[in-house]
């Protein structure tokens, strides 16, 4: 059974005729034990989607319209985040870009982690500090009894996404939703982490959603991946399918777009304008407007889920399907 | 490429003095680094954040005050310039910043911020001229005239960040240093932004000094890159053979590190290890000794000098290579 099922969720925002659906019938399903990428542009909906399927979505503001989310086989779409722990319903944590704003700044990063132990365990101080403890060693934070009493200034970008990391996991989720975990980090650092989660995933046999806008990473990490485009997810793969034979030609310009180190020479491709908002075209392909290979029936085509493969559909009604180059 | 040396940074020092739990503690940013740029040239700066390099950047345009080193534009000593010599400097030398959403001030229309370093100067003729040059400066970053009228919160990030280089190249400088210039932008966004850089290097002739932390873009742009590390330069050479034959570990580590958009070719192994040192203890030997693989006594205690590998090539601070 799969950890996570997010079904046909529509996410709106406004009312009566300025009703715009910023998440479009988004469907997606996470196994345990397995690494979900989930990439798209600032705008794209991705953030909203793990919001909504956290139970996070702000109040007042954007609201679940249609669809459900499954919680490892019970419907928690309309649970609040309290409401799913008291009814048993298996854990789920998230990760955000920027640790610094989701740690207590007055708080020792010790006590923020039994904090979080203890919101799940009735477990006494003691308990929950050894707990903190081999957290903190989980994540690989060297010296983990000396940086229980630390700060978090004290700590560098990199390990207080670790001690972030560590207070997701104080829950033993069955899902963990990170959210550009990596995105405020260098690059050596960057790798460490992404070696941590993959790690992290297949020791807890945890399902993880890793939102990123970044196509190196998701390639570097993610067993599936999904893509999505002004609300709606436009291609869904395995990942090595994905790189080899893209197919949705958004998924195609976001992939050559890339300056990849060495080819200085030429120019790069580049995509045309830029994203619509999410839920800001009502009619025919959102990616119509910067499509290379548009017709004049992609403008008012309802689109329908096209099956490249068993596994592998694109959201679109003239996908790439002879493997060209990009 | 090899014009004349229009630009050298020579021994350059930057400290700053923070208090680090009541005592005042001096961070030294740059330590002794030296550069060249040639007329025409693309010079790429990489590190990771806290390395130095846009403090290098800042204090070529005295943007900072540099406290010891040497910066020459066109022969002229810069660190001494003031009044009018700094001003035209300062018309010479021109900045592209990170964040499009913070370098634009909100209350002013684009025309304004575009023309803001003309008008100081007076480098316009009259009112026509203004205009005129506004348009043509607007037209040479792919915008349209509806711009000049508008007000930054108006523009996307892409839009902002062409007007950030329409005002950097206004009047037409010698040199751009762009800092982090397409961070702040979406992938595909990032793409024209590059290809727009680029082009004008080309039409205006100018020699830019491109610095970055992404390794894939910076080397995608430059001639020749620097690679610094925690103020210092531990390499420097030619893009291609850099990218090709990284020599120094750190190098090593950071183009290791660098994601590639191709599943069969991901990263297995333990190539970088730990973060950078704390900026606040006292740098004795090599920077990069505490995370070093080839780590030996001698990079301890005493500091590599830069020297080549062979002729010609890539100049490298390392004991053990």
């Amino acid at each position: 059974m799969s950890a996570l099922r997010i079904e046909g969720l529509t996410v709106s925002i406004g009312a009566g005729p300025a009703t715009a659906d910023i998440v479009d019938d988004v469907s997606l399903t996470l196994e345990r034990g397995k690494i979900l990428g989930l990439v798209g542009e600032s705008g794209s909906g991705k953030s909203m989607t793990s919001l909504a399927a956290m139970g996070l979505l702000p109040k007042p503001g954007p609201r679940i319209r249609a669809g459900r989310v499954m919680l490892d086989g019970a419907d928690v779409t309309q649970l609040e985040p309290w409401q799913r722990v008291e009814a048993g319903h298996g854990a789920m944590s998230m990760i955000f870009q920027e640790p610094m704003t989701s740690l207590n700044p007055v708080r020792r990063v010790g006590d923020q982690i039994v904090e979080a132990v203890r919101v799940r365990e009735r477990v006494g101080a003691r308990e929950a500090t050894d707990r903190a403890r081999e957290l903190l060693e989980l994540v690989r934070i060297p010296d983990a009894e000396l940086q229980l009493s630390a700060f978090p200034h004290q700590l560098s970008g990199g390990m207080r996404q670790r001690v972030m990391i560590a207070i997701a996991l104080a829950g033993r989720p069955q899902v963990l939703i990170a959210d550009e975990p990596t995105t405020a980090l260098d690059v050596t650092v960057q790798f460490q982490i992404l070696g941590l989660l993959r790690e992290l995933c297949n020791a807890l046999d945890m399902a993880v959603l890793f939102i990123t806008h970044d196509m190196g990473v998701i390639a570097q990490l993610a067993d599936r991946v999904a893509v999505m485009y002004a609300g709606r997810i436009v291609e869904n793969a395995p990942a090595r399918e994905l790189f080899a034979a893209p197919s949705h030609p958004y998924s195609r310009a976001l992939m050559a777009c890339m300056p990849i180190r060495g080819v200085g020479a030429h120019r790069l491709r580049t995509i045309p304008g830029q994203a619509p908002r999410a839920g800001s075209v009502k009619a025919g392909c959102a990616f119509a407007a910067r499509c290379p290979d548009v017709r004049d029936s992609c403008r008012t085509v309802t689109l329908t889920r096209f099956d490249i493969a068993a596994d592998h559909d694109a959201l679109c009604a003239f996908p790439v399907t002879d493997g060209r180059p990009l | 490429m090899s014009g004349r040396t229009i630009l050298s940074v020579e021994g350059l020092q930057m400290g700053f003095d923070v208090r680090r739990g009541g005592k005042r503690v001096r961070v030294q940013a740059v330590d002794d680094v030296s550069l060249s740029l040639a007329e025409g040239e693309v010079l790429g700066i990489v590190g990771e954040s806290g390395c130095g390099k846009t403090t290098v950047g800042r204090s070529i345009m005295r943007l900072a005050e540099p406290q010891g080193g040497k910066v020459l534009f066109r022969g002229n000593d810069v660190l001494a310039a003031n009044g009018k010599n700094l001003d035209e400097l300062r018309l010479n030398i021109r900045m592209v910043f990170q964040d499009p959403y913070a370098s634009l001030n909100p209350r002013r229309t684009i025309a304004d911020s575009i023309a803001e370093a003309g008008d100081i100067n007076g480098t316009f003729k009259d009112r026509a001229d203004r205009d005129g040059q506004i348009a043509a400066s607007l037209s040479a970053v792919g915008l349209d005239q509806s711009f000049a009228a508008r007000y930054p919160h108006e523009l996307s990030g892409g839009q902002r960040q062409r007007v950030g280089i329409a005002r950097a190249i206004l009047p037409v400088p010698a040199i751009v240093i762009a800092d982090e210039p397409v961070s702040a932008l979406d992938v595909s966004i990032q793409a024209q932004v590059l290809n727009l850089l680029m082009d004008l290097r080309e039409t205006l002739k100018l020699s830019m000094i491109f610095i970055s932390h992404d390794i894939g873009v910076i080397g995608y742009v430059s001639d020749r890159l620097v690679v610094m590390y925690r103020g210092r330069v531990v390499e420097t050479g030619g893009t291609n053979s850099i990218l090709e034959y990284p020599a120094h570990p750190y190098t090593r580590a950071l183009l290791a590190a660098v994601p590639r958009p191709d599943p069969s070719l991901r990263i297995v192994g333990t190539i970088p290890v730990g973060e950078p040192p704390s900026q606040f203890s006292r740098l004795v030997g090599c920077p990069y000794a505490s995370r070093c693989p080839l780590v030996s006594q001698q990079c301890k205690t005493e500091a590599p000098q830069l020297r080549p590998l062979k002729t010609d090539g890539p100049l490298i601070a390392c004991h053990n290579v």
